[in-house]
């Protein structure tokens, strides 16, 4: 029997052709997002890779006129701002989302914060670094891996915020109900079956949020502020990647712009294994078809 | 054991609209009781009082009294005390996703600070034979996630996780409708067996099941209780006009 008549035919060949039509545009979309990224990864490579030595990973920069140095002490001193930023920020900010998600439905002070994180997800870097400055800078009387942190935590805050609160609210509300029904206390829903339920998507949005900080200049500037020696003290000023890429970029220096890249290539293959293992820390413990 | 229920006077709310009127009725100790209705009757707001969830819902509100052997729900516990003396067992399947099976069992224990292994233990093995599914996944307690069973055993899974924590009443909250037939019989057998332990509560639309299970049956129209018999009696010879058109297929 011939179930298909000559226009179905058509049709078929029609619905056939916008099928691989719009599947190429969606192909032709992703290969678009990721080729700057590949791009920069090996211009970075290209550029930066021939003065990476093991100087580089171990040393301090090289006085002005003298050739060689590293950026050891910036590498550390990233690592020890955004450790700093990360304590204080993840917390605070998945509060924060909790609250929203799990508590403040409806609620005056909800939305005041809702929009106010909004708001602070807009505020450019370096207004942020100048009010660091101001609060904490200026009443400290002097530059600090601490203002640094605090800085970066502040950026980090709104998107850790906004992200748990719409991770929350895609975890069906039958769950809390089967929580509830078993006479958990709401506090405790929120925390051990909400928040665990929402997990993957939370900490997505912590890495996002690392990795936008990790590479920010501006709101350093005036407050971790660079140093060219080692420094581990909270309270006074320390080295990072980015400003120490900076400093090395404007100057007239070959050398130094060769440092210059080599600084970008290691700080962007760091936020990526930093971001990896996390991924593979937080996929450990999953059981065999849960989502 | 199970304890009997005596509901006085029962008014609730959502926000403006008066969904349950004046509901009188006593739910015997270790008997099986079944709601019928047609949908928005309010079956399923009368036992969400039952277990004080109706108030979960920030609109919601309730008046009246409810008596749980000597206890007086609304005034002499609160919500948690007896939301552990009182099972639940919704309409969908909600396992924990995040959680193995034997984790999804004992999560009443557990998230209420439960941490002897011993008795966990125990009690994962005496709630999954009580729910009949003891056999089928005993090897994979800790291995696969409480998500990953089929509808029907995620169904009986969460009626372990409800007997986990040694209710004294079981409310069943439509447990079978969005089951396939053989898990459903398997639902209904279970009844069965737990309702000399536990006093049962079961909300169904479908009125083979509750002549089945249930020693006594509720109609429930309008957000009134229309009538309350005994099963046999509210099939054969029901007394209201009302009951007899909707057992009989005339409306609803």
């Amino acid at each position: 029997m011939d179930f298909e008549s000559a226009s179905m035919r058509r049709n078929k060949a029609r619905r056939t052709a916008t099928n691989y039509l719009v599947s190429g545009l969606c192909i032709l979309a992703t290969v678009l997002v990721i080729l700057p990224l590949i791009a920069i990864l090996f211009y970075l490579i290209y550029k930066g890779a021939s003065s990476l030595n093991l100087a580089f990973f171990t040393r301090i920069p090289a006085p002005v006129g003298e050739s060689g140095g590293g950026m050891a002490n910036s590498i550390v001193g990233s690592g020890i701002i955004l450790l700093l930023a990360s304590l204080m920020g993840i917390p605070v900010g998945i509060a924060a989302g909790v609250y929203l998600a799990e508590f403040g439905r409806g609620k005056t002070l909800a939305t005041a914060v809702r929009f106010t994180a909004d708001v602070l997800n807009g505020v450019p870097s370096i207004v942020m670094g100048i009010s660091i400055y101001s609060l904490i800078v200026v009443q400290q009387k002097h530059f600090s891996a601490l203002a640094g942190g605090v800085a970066l935590a502040i950026m980090m805050v709104p998107t850790i915020t906004r992200t748990t609160e719409e991770m929350l609210a895609t975890v069906p509300h039958a769950i809390r109900e089967a929580a509830l029904g078993l006479g958990v206390p709401k506090w405790r829903t929120a925390i051990s079956v909400s928040l665990r339920t929402a997990s993957p998507g939370i900490i997505t949005g912590c890495m996002l949020a690392f990795a936008r900080v990790a590479g920010e200049t501006a709101p350093l500037l005036f407050t971790a502020f660079g140093n060219q020696f080692w420094n581990f003290k909270l309270s006074e000023p320390i080295a990072a990647l980015p400003l120490q890429i900076y400093v090395y970029a404007i100057s007239p220096y070959d050398e130094w712009h060769r440092l210059a890249w080599a600084g970008s290539l290691v700080l962007i293959v760091l936020i990526m294994v930093s971001v990896t293992l996390v991924r593979i820390f937080a996929n450990r413990g999953a059981l065999k078809g849960g989502s | 054991m199970g304890v009997g229920i005596l509901v006085e006077d029962l008014n609730a709310w959502y926000g403006t609209t008066h969904t349950l009127q004046d509901i009188n009725l006593h739910i015997p100790a270790n008997h099986a009781t079944a709601l019928i209705g047609p949908s928005g009757c309010g079956k399923s707001t009368f036992v969400r009082c039952l277990n004080r969830m109706h108030e979960t819902n920030p609109i919601a509100r309730a008046t009246g009294v409810v008596k749980m052997g000597d206890i007086d729900i609304y005034n002499d516990a609160s919500p948690v005390e007896i939301r552990r003396r009182v099972g639940m067992v919704f309409q969908r399947p909600n396992p924990f996703p995040t959680m193995s099976i034997y984790d999804n069992v004992v999560s009443g224990l557990k998230l209420n600070g439960f941490r002897n292994r011993r008795i966990l233990d125990e009690t994962v093995e005496r709630s999954l034979k009580q729910a009949a599914l003891w056999e089928e996944v005993k090897d994979d307690l800790k291995k696969k996630s409480g998500a990953s069973l089929s509808g029907g055993q995620q169904q009986r899974m969460c009626i372990a996780r409800a007997l986990a924590v040694d209710p004294e009443v079981l409310l069943m909250d439509e447990p079978a409708s969005a089951l396939d037939p053989v898990s459903t019989s398997k639902i209904e057998d279970l009844i069965f067996q737990l309702k000399s332990q536990y006093t049962i509560v079961i909300v169904t639309h479908n009125m083979q099941q509750a002549a089945r299970v249930a020693e006594n049956t509720g109609f429930f129209l309008n957000g009134k209780m229309v009538e309350f018999d005994s099963t046999h009696k509210i099939f054969t010879n029901p007394r209201d006009k009302r009951t007899e058109d909707y057992i009989t297929g005339r409306f609803g």
